[in-house]
């Protein structure tokens, strides 16, 4: 099953856990499927009208989803998702 | 009393204790420092900060430091305002300052926040500094840790330019080349961050990092004699810094600094191989910043992913200024156009500044008599194989070292 990995500041929402693993074949339902297991990551990561917020990168694999198809992005099997804060320049 | 009293959420408010960290738990905001804004409206006045040492320390109360923090410097800051009396001739501006801050100690505006974050970094037990950085702030970076005989992490990108390369191991911190771009530096080290008990300047410890920006603007208002220019042209990389000036302004009307409260119209300026914040300028949501892959010269603001995209275009249509952007070319000639009408040499970054100036000029923006500061934010011999690479000097002769040589090849 695709893999969230998760950041420190959203692991009391996963009860500690690094990774969690999901049933689920496109990034918008990875996310659903996040959020029916632990509760508050759909706040989280998408705004009111269903999009990535601003504030929150997700890497399918190493790839920046927002420069592919975003949530509608294809997950398979052995695929990690990362969720990262943006941060600052240098 | 601690004039520093928390963290608290740019976007939702929500309050945090003082403790590295960026990013707010709620909804992903970052997060400023909090002042004690009473307190510091009674302290802070221009002859308090005018009989403070020739460095940006002299705004020490408007930093994210105490009193009896010892801060580690190199004497950046209060770097030279020239007028421009040629440059503002050939874009028809007869107020044109440029704030020269690649005269600070390595080079690059870097050290001001550099020296905050090292200074709070060290304060609060820290024994390794780190950071992701397109060169100037590594440079910044191992210096200031050098400095204070302090750990060093700098990651970079595998493909630097040379220069920037060898300005940062000179000073012999653990030098990592990451092979991938800044964006993915950057993302390895958001990700390191939860396994290193390490400040990374740009990440962790960005509240009191960032507030370091605010001087450069201090200092300008402070050297044009407690006044507001009229506008303030500034380069665009994650937006971190022109956040900061926004933030400047306010706390130089706030605490009564200068007597104006016109706020300056702050403008962003980009290279259009990397343009993310000025592409969402353009379009119907400029609060909508979609990343990029970049490609550009103008390395070290090639940020395709900029934290601080949205609220740079907030900042610009609030204050009325804009986000524009110059092309490859462009960047170059500016360069070149600074260095003839100014002596002053600048990097790549300074060249898109310089290059949006002088677009934004030639397009009529100004009437002539607006007072228009543009921040040069590096030196030029960070990046100086773009010039080398790009074509030969046009005035250059080669001689014997005769006399007869000399007449043949020169006219005078």
């Amino acid at each position: 099953m695709p893999q969230f990995r998760i950041p420190g500041p959203l692991r009391r929402l996963s009860e500690g856990e690094m990774t969690v693993a999901v049933d689920a074949t496109d990034l918008g339902s990875a996310i659903e499927a996040l959020d029916r297991r632990y509760p508050g990551f759909k706040d989280r990561l998408l705004d009111q009208n269903g999009e990535l917020r601003q504030f929150v990168n997700v890497y399918l694999n190493d790839e920046d989803v927002r420069l592919g198809p975003g949530l509608k992005a294809k997950v398979s099997e052995k695929d990690e998702i990362s969720i990262v804060p943006a941060v600052a320049g240098g | 009393m601690a004039k520093l009293l928390g963290l608290r959420c740019r976007e939702c408010g929500a309050e945090y204790e003082l403790q590295a960290t960026h990013v707010c738990e709620m909804c992903f905001g970052p997060l400023d420092a909090v002042y004690d804004q009473a307190a510091l409206k009674k302290k802070v006045s221009r002859q308090r900060i005018e009989q403070g040492p020739a460095s940006m320390w002299r705004y020490r109360d408007l930093l994210p430091v105490e009193d009896d923090t010892p801060v580690v410097t190199l004497g950046e800051g209060f770097t030279p305002l020239v007028k421009a009396e040629r440059l503002g001739a050939e874009l028809g501006l007869r107020n044109l300052y440029l704030k020269n801050d690649s005269m600070n100690p390595t080079n690059s505006f870097k050290d001001r926040v550099v020296s905050v974050a090292i200074s709070w970094a060290r304060t609060h037990g820290f024994e390794t500094i780190a950071c992701a950085s397109t060169g100037n702030l590594a440079n910044a970076v191992a210096a200031y840790s050098a400095r204070a005989g302090l750990e060093c992490f700098v990651f970079i990108p595998v493909d630097l330019e040379p220069a920037k390369v060898v300005s940062i191991s000179v000073f012999d911190p653990n030098v990592v080349a990451v092979r991938g771009n800044y964006d993915e530096v950057n993302r390895l080290c958001s990700q390191l961050l939860e396994s290193t008990p390490w400040a990374f300047c740009n990440i962790n410890i960005r509240p009191f990092y960032a507030e370091g920006s605010k001087t450069l603007t201090f200092e300008t208002v402070e050297q044009l004699g407690w006044r507001l220019p009229h506008e303030i042209i500034i380069p665009i990389a994650s937006g971190c810094q022109f956040v900061r000036h926004r933030q400047a302004i306010r706390e130089l009307i706030e605490y009564g600094l200068v007597r104006d409260e016109r706020v300056p119209a702050l403008t962003g300026a980009q290279a259009l191989g990397c343009a993310p914040v000025y592409n969402a300028f353009k379009s119907d949501t400029p609060e909508r910043v979609m990343p990029v892959k970049p490609n550009t010269i103008a390395r070290s603001i090639a940020i395709g992913n900029p934290s601080d995209g949205i609220y740079v275009n907030r900042i610009a249509l609030e204050t009325g200024g804009v986000v524009e952007a110059v092309t490859e070319d462009e960047i170059v000639a500016a360069m070149r156009l600074l260095a003839r009408t100014e002596g002053i040499f600048t990097e790549t970054a300074g060249g898109v500044t310089i290059g949006v100036l002088a677009k934004l000029a030639k397009a009529g923006r100004w009437k002539g008599d607006e007072v228009v500061v543009a921040y040069v934010t590096g030196h030029g011999l960070k990046t100086a194989d773009v010039l080398a690479s790009v074509d030969g000097h046009a005035r250059r002769v080669e001689i014997d070292p005769t006399l007869k040589s000399f007449r043949e090849k020169v006219n005078i």
